[in-house]
C-alpha cells in the first residue's frame, strides 16, 4: 500500500538570539525525522511538551516550512511549495487544533465558521454551503438550530466538536489532530474520541494524531511514534508497542501510565536528570543524558533507527531484547 | 453519503441532549456594561444632541444667522435672543445652531479619512511586517515629532487657508494616530490562534486581513475615533480662530471665538457661549472615548 503522507528526514530548526558564544543560537525542534503514514489509519505522535511533535503536525501543514527533508502528500512534495500553491492541497489536509476556544474566530457564526473551508476551496453558493454546514453541525451532535449562534455561547466540548465539523466539511484525507482532546474534561474526551473514531468509519479519514496522554493514545491509534528531543526514537504498532516497549524511554513513559487498581505494584522505571537544551543537543542518542543503558558508543554518533520486526522502529544501540 | 448521514445521525444523537448555553448577546452585555458609566452616558447623550443639533439646527433656529440688525448690536442675553447678539446685531444662539454643522462636520470628515488611510496603513504595516512596516511606523513617528496644531498651521499655510484645506490638515495629523493604534492592534490579533487556523483552512491573505483580523481590530478604532474627534474639533476651531480656517463671516465656532474676543470687555457672551460650546463638546467625546475603552477593555484603566 502506498503510504498517504511520507516524511523524510525533516529538520526544522528556529533562531533563539544569541548563545553563550555570541554565535546566532538555534532551537532544534525536529531532527531529522521520517514516518509514513497510510490511509485509513490513525497515526499517533506521543511525546512530552517541547519534544516536537506540535511542530511535525505544523510542518505536515504547511505552517511551518522545513529546513531540510521532504513532504510527500499524496504523490507530491508539498515541504518547498509556495503558500500559494499549497492552498488547493489544503482542501485534502485539514487540522483540528488543541484550543478550541482560540481556534474559533470569536466573531463569526458557528455556521460560518464550519462552512468557511467550503467557501474557500469550492464553489458552491451560499445556500449550499449552510446545507453542509447544517448537516455537519448534526453530525458532530449540535443542532442546526444552534447554527446562528457565536463560539462563546458553547462549552468547550461543544467548540472542538465544532472545530471537527469545520474539519469534514471539505472532505479532506488527511486530519491533523493537535492534542484535540487535552483541554477538555475527561469525560468530554471520550465524547469526543468516540464521535473522532466514529467519523473516522463513517468518512474513511485518516488521522495524525498528536498528544501527551497515553491513555488517549492508546484508545484511539493504530500506529504510533514516540518522539524525544526532536527525534522519533520508537515506532510500531499500538499492541506491539505497549507489550514490548524497545526503547528505554518508552518503558519509562509507559511505566509512569497509572493504573487504576491500588493492588497492582508496579517497577516504575523512573528517570533521572533533565531534558538537555534543545539549543545545544547532544552528539549521538538524544537519551544519552538519562539513560540508564547509556554507553560510550551513543555518544559518538546520531543513531538510526532499525527495523526489528513487524515495522517496528527502534534507535536504540543497547535496545532490551 | 446519505445512507452515511444517516447512520452518524442516529447514533450521534447521544451528544445531542447537551444543553446550549442561553443565547448571550454581546452588544447586550456590552450595552449594560456602559450604561454603568454615567459621565460617559451623559457624554454620549450630549454628543446625539450635538448630530441632532447638527442636522436639524438651522430649522429650529429663531432667526437667520446671516442677517444683520443694526438696532440691535452686541445686546446682552435676554429672552428675544438667548445669548446675546454679536456686533452686527445676529442672533449668537442661531449662529451657533448654524455652526455646529460646520464644526461637527469638518471634524467629522476629517477623522473619517484618516481613521480609514490610518486603519489601511496600519493593518498592512502589523500584517506584513518588513520594508512596509518600516516606512509607515517612521512616517508617523515623524509626524508624532510636531505638535498637533504646529503641523495643521504648517499645512494650511502651504496649501492655503479655507475650511477644506483645513480637513486636509486636521486628516494628515490624525492618520499617524491611527497607523500606530491599528497596527499594534493587528499585531495582537494577528498572533492568535485562529487566525494560524485561517491560514490553515487555506485562506487568502484578503480575506485573513478582513474577515479575521479587522474585525478584531475594530474596538481599538472605534475607541481612539471618538478619542480624535475632541481633538479634531479642538485643531479646526483652533484653526478657524487663527484666521486660517473658515471664513471669518462663517458661523464656525473657532470663527465665532475670534472675531467675538475684539468685545471681551463690553459683550462677554460673545466669547462665552462659542467657547463654553467647543469645550464640552470636546469634552463629551473625551468622556465618551473613555467610557467606551474602559467596557470594551476593563484591564487598561
Amino acid at each position: 500500500m502506498t503510504p498517504l503522507l511520507s516524511v523524510k528526514n525533516v529538520t526544522k530548526t528556529f533562531p533563539a538570539g544569541r548563545g553563550k558564544n555570541g554565535k546566532k543560537a538555534r532551537v532544534h525542534a525536529v531532527n531529522n525525522i521520517s514516518f509514513d503514514i497510510y490511509p485509513g489509519e490513525t497515526f499517533s505522535v506521543v511525546g512530552e511538551s517541547g519534544c516536537g511533535k506540535s511542530t511535525t503536525g505544523r510542518l505536515v501543514d504547511h505552517l511551518l516550512v522545513p529546513d531540510s527533508g521532504e513532504i510527500w502528500f499524496d504523490g507530491c512534495d508539498i515541504s518547498k511549495l509556495s503558500d500559494k500553491e499549497m492552498r488547493p492541497i489544503r482542501k485534502d489536509i485539514q487540522m483540528i487544533f488543541q484550543d478550541p476556544n482560540g481556534s474559533l474566530n470569536p466573531r463569526m457564526r458557528v455556521e460560518d465558521l464550519v462552512a468557511e473551508p467550503l467557501l474557500i476551496h469550492t464553489d458552491m453558493s451560499p445556500a449550499e454551503r449552510m446545507k453542509v454546514a447544517h448537516e455537519l453541525l448534526q453530525v458532530v451532535g449540535l443542532g442546526a438550530k444552534h447554527a446562528h449562534r457565536f463560539p462563546h455561547e458553547f462549552s468547550g466540548g461543544q467548540r472542538q466538536r465544532i472545530g471537527i465539523a469545520r474539519a469534514l466539511t471539505v472532505r479532506p484525507k488527511l486530519i491533523i489532530a493537535d492534542e484535540p482532546v487535552s483541554s477538555l474534561d475527561v469525560s468530554i474526551q471520550a465524547q469526543v474520541l468516540n464521535l473522532m473514531q466514529q467519523l473516522q468509519r463513517d468518512y474513511e479519514l485518516t488521522y495524525m494524531f498528536i498528544s501527551h496522554d497515553l491513555s488517549v493514545v492508546e484508545m484511539i491509534s493504530d500506529r504510533i511514534a514516540v518522539m524525544y528531543l526532536g527525534s522519533i526514537v520508537e515506532l510500531a504498532d499500538k499492541k506491539e508497542l505497549y507489550a514490548h516497549p524497545r526503547h528505554p524511554y518508552t518503558k519509562a513513559l509507559l511505566s509512569a501510565v497509572p493504573i487504576p487498581d491500588p493492588t497492582v505494584q508496579k517497577d516504575h522505571a523512573l528517570l533521572e536528570g533533565d531534558i538537555p537544551s534543545t539549543i545545544d543537543l547532544p552528539v549521538g542518542c538524544p537519551f544519552q543524558t538519562r539513560c540508564p543503558r547509556c554507553q560510550a558508543d551513543c555518544k559518538l554518533k546520531p543513531i538510526e533507527p532499525v527495523d526489528v520486526g513487524g515495522g517496528h522502529m527502534v534507535a536504540c544501540l543497547h535496545m532490551e531484547e | 453519503m446519505s445512507e452515511n448521514n444517516n447512520s452518524v445521525n442516529s447514533a450521534s444523537s447521544a451528544y445531542m441532549d447537551d444543553p446550549v448555553l442561553q443565547n448571550r448577546s454581546r452588544a447586550r452585555e456590552f450595552f449594560k456594561k456602559f450604561c454603568q458609566r454615567k459621565t460617559a452616558v451623559v457624554a454620549g447623550c450630549f454628543i446625539i444632541l450635538l448630530i441632532v443639533l447638527a442636522i436639524i439646527g438651522p430649522s429650529i433656529a429663531p432667526y437667520d444667522p446671516d442677517v444683520y440688525d443694526y438696532s440691535n448690536m452686541r445686546a446682552a442675553p435676554s429672552l428675544q435672543h438667548l445669548m446675546g447678539t454679536d456686533e452686527f446685531g445676529r442672533d449668537v444662539f442661531s449662529r451657533l445652531l448654524a455652526g455646529t454643522r460646520l464644526s461637527l462636520g469638518s471634524a467629522l470628515a476629517a477623522v473619517l479619512v484618516g481613521a480609514a488611510l490610518g486603519t489601511i496603513l496600519g493593518i498592512l504595516a502589523g500584517y506584513y511586517g518588513g520594508i512596509l512596516e518600516s516606512l509607515v511606523m517612521r512616517g508617523s513617528d515623524v509626524l508624532f515629532a510636531m505638535p498637533d496644531i504646529l503641523l495643521c498651521i504648517a499645512i494650511v499655510a502651504i496649501i492655503g487657508p479655507g475650511l477644506i484645506n483645513v480637513i486636509i490638515a486636521v486628516t494628515v495629523f490624525t492618520i499617524p494616530s491611527f497607523a500606530r493604534v491599528m497596527r499594534s492592534a493587528t499585531l495582537t490579533v494577528r498572533g492568535s490562534l485562529h487566525v494560524e487556523v485561517a491560514r490553515s483552512l487555506g485562506c487568502p491573505d484578503s480575506r485573513i486581513l478582513w474577515k479575521h483580523i479587522f474585525p478584531g481590530t475594530v474596538q481599538a478604532m472605534i475607541v481612539n475615533f471618538t478619542m480624535r474627534i475632541g481633538s479634531a474639533i479642538l485643531a479646526a476651531s483652533s484653526l478657524s480662530f487663527l484666521g486660517f480656517g473658515a471664513d471669518v463671516g462663517a458661523p464656525e465656532w473657532g470663527a465665532m471665538l475670534s472675531s467675538g474676543r475684539n468685545f471681551i470687555g463690553v459683550a462677554d457672551h460673545l466669547i462665552l457661549f462659542p467657547g463654553l460650546l467647543i469645550f464640552l463638546t470636546v469634552l463629551a467625546f473625551n468622556l465618551f472615548g473613555d467610557g467606551l475603552r474602559d467596557t470594551l477593555d476593563p484591564k487598561i484603566k
